[in-house]
């Protein structure tokens, strides 16, 4: 019992980073429709620019550098290239993204070579004792911190300007162009919006008790894919539930691979996609996407 | 603050691609007018009211010669400038955010207005125009009636403070007693102050409304003029009232499509299909 439990919470704090990220990607659907493959990158140069200046800012300043740093990366690939891109198809925008993810990868991973790079986080590896169950601090830290920014962001969504702005676009861009919204300004922002939310999904990535941030952290980024898929791509809240779905999924399923050796080493890996793939046969929108509804 | 001039469009050209939509088009709308755009489908009515309001791009389309200008300066064919300066649209088929509340749809139509108090006061004006939509603000817009849309749409429209409304067909698809009330708010919006460039196929009620009139056809006016003379005009009396000559002459009501006359003219068939 106290292994499941503490397989639950690791999942459920894992998860709540996916969701980070599956929010990021689904604030870009949602504003663009863009399915944007970039996202695994982003992450990466947001967890590197925080490896790379904590030694010299601290800890604090460096992740506030990253988090900039992401964003304006993000806002630049919107800026100089979805912006000009001259296609009429979505499909073939989301496939310049894998373009543009395959050369910001591969920049990053030469530039990170075979290092594993610490971000010099204040929680280290410290754990936590509740009852008898033993928990990492920046699980603990990593949940919290991806409950508040997803609550501030279903918030914003619901109430700002800026949350209707994209509502508006995210149904009709047309019509929300009649309406003064500019739908550039729009799609930049989630797009910088995007990528801070990847830098900081990428330090709860990166720390505790994973080693630090390395080449592989890509492959970590890309399993809010299917959070994002499985939740419903059009949905925040979808993002929140697939990323929990997969966390714990993923944890279970590699906390009891013993049990389940049947199915092979490293199941916990694939889980998720699986899972997906078990939620897309019954819901084609994933859980909360929006189904094709129409009065005419 | 737009000066005295209103909506003038003059020698328009506008393609989509190597498609011609409209050529050689002036449309003048003077300050505080209801003019009106009639025509068949495919006419270029929509064209030309994408045209002022700046989203032909969604449609790949441009503008290729000729200019449009509002209060003596041109429009620049941006959405949001437009809206800025005051000319705002409401789109065809009324196309309300079906996903989000009434209310929230009402603070779509404010997004490009800075001034809160200019926001409240928008949403007063509408609520007494429309006081269905007080009544509902957290309903879904998707699941409101035809008509019901129809004026949330213009409401929405009108949270912008325009001084030129832009209609496309408001009409369209509504029971004639939704279109007449539809009709008569259009109306009141116009005598509170605003311009109203209105496009329809319904050319008994524009006729009704407006105070001038165009007809396009194929991409060009046809005709134009006051809209008592066009709608006394055997021309369009035969092709857009349904009414055959001036002997069976019959009031022309808003919103009341006038029923066909006792002894019909033979119909115009294409020669090509007829041949």
């Amino acid at each position: 019992m106290t292994t499941f439990l503490e397989l639950l919470v690791n999942g459920i704090s894992v998860g709540a980073v996916y969701a980070l990220i599956a929010l990021g990607f689904v604030v870009i659907f949602k504003a663009t429709e863009v399915v944007n493959f970039t996202h695994a990158s982003l992450l990466l140069a947001g967890g590197f620019l925080v490896a790379k200046l904590h030694p010299a800012l601290g800890f604090w300043l460096a992740l506030a550098a990253g988090v900039a740093g992401a964003a304006l990366v993000g806002a630049l690939i919107e800026f100089l290239i979805i912006r000009r891109a001259r296609v009429g198809s979505h499909g073939v925008l989301a496939i310049v993204t894998i373009g543009v993810d395959i050369l910001l990868t591969t920049e990053l991973t030469r530039e990170i070579g075979t290092d594993v790079l610490a971000l010099g986080d204040p929680w280290r590896d410290q754990v936590l004792h509740l009852g008898p169950i033993m928990i990492a601090e920046t699980r603990v830290v990593a949940l919290g911190v991806a409950a508040a920014l997803i609550t501030a962001f279903l918030l914003a969504f619901k109430f700002t300007g800026w949350g209707v702005a994209m509502r508006a676009t995210a149904e009709d861009a047309e019509t929300a162009a009649l309406m003064g919204v500019r739908l550039g300004r729009v799609s930049l922002s989630a797009w910088a919006v995007a990528g801070a939310l990847a830098a900081i999904a990428a330090l709860f990535l990166c720390v505790f008790p994973t080693p630090g941030l390395d080449r592989s952290t890509t492959a970590a980024a890309m399993k809010a894919f299917p959070a994002a898929i499985l939740g419903g791509l059009d949905s925040t809240t979808g993002a929140l539930a697939g990323g929990l779905i997969v966390g714990v999924t993923e944890a279970l399923m590699s906390g009891y691979q013993s049990q389940l050796a049947f199915l092979g080493r490293g199941i916990g890996d694939a889980a998720p996609f699986l899972v997906m793939i078990a939620i897309l046969l019954f819901r084609p929108a994933g859980i909360f996407g929006t189904k094709e509804l129409a009065r005419v | 603050m737009a000066g005295e001039a209103g909506l003038e469009i003059t020698d328009l050209a506008v393609h989509y691609g190597p498609v011609r939509a409209l050529r050689g088009v002036r449309v003048t709308v003077p300050r505080g007018a209801v003019v009106a755009v009639l025509g068949a489908n495919g006419a270029g009515k929509t064209t030309l009211l994408r045209a002022v309001s700046g989203t032909l791009r969604f449609h790949r389309g441009g503008v290729t010669s000729g200019t449009v200008s509002f209060g003596g300066s041109r429009l620049n064919g941006s959405p949001a400038a437009a809206v800025a300066r005051g000319v705002v649209q409401v789109p065809e088929g009324r196309r309300v955010f079906a996903r989000m509340t009434v209310a929230e749809n009402l603070r779509a139509g404010a997004l490009g207005v800075r001034d809160r108090t200019k926001v409240a006061e928008a949403r007063d004006r509408v609520h007494s125009l429309f006081p269905i939509l007080a009544e509902r603000p957290h309903q879904r817009a998707g699941l409101l009636s035809g008509g019901e849309q129809q004026m949330l749409s213009i409401a929405r429209a009108l949270m912008a403070n325009p001084s030129m409304l832009l209609l496309d067909e408001p009409t369209l698809g509504l029971a004639p007693m939704m279109a007449a009330r539809i009709a008569a708010t259009i109306r009141e919006i116009n005598e509170q102050g605003t311009s109203v460039l209105l496009v329809e196929q319904n050319a008994a009620m524009a006729l009704g409304l407006a105070s001038h009139a165009y007809v396009l056809e194929v991409g060009e006016v046809a005709l134009s003029g006051p809209a008592a003379e066009l709608a006394a005009s055997d021309e369009v009396r035969r092709r857009y009232l349904g009414v055959g000559t001036p002997e069976t002459d019959r009031p022309v009501g808003i919103g009341a499509d006038a029923p066909p006359e006792a002894t019909p003219r033979p119909v115009r068939t294409l020669p090509r299909w007829t041949a």
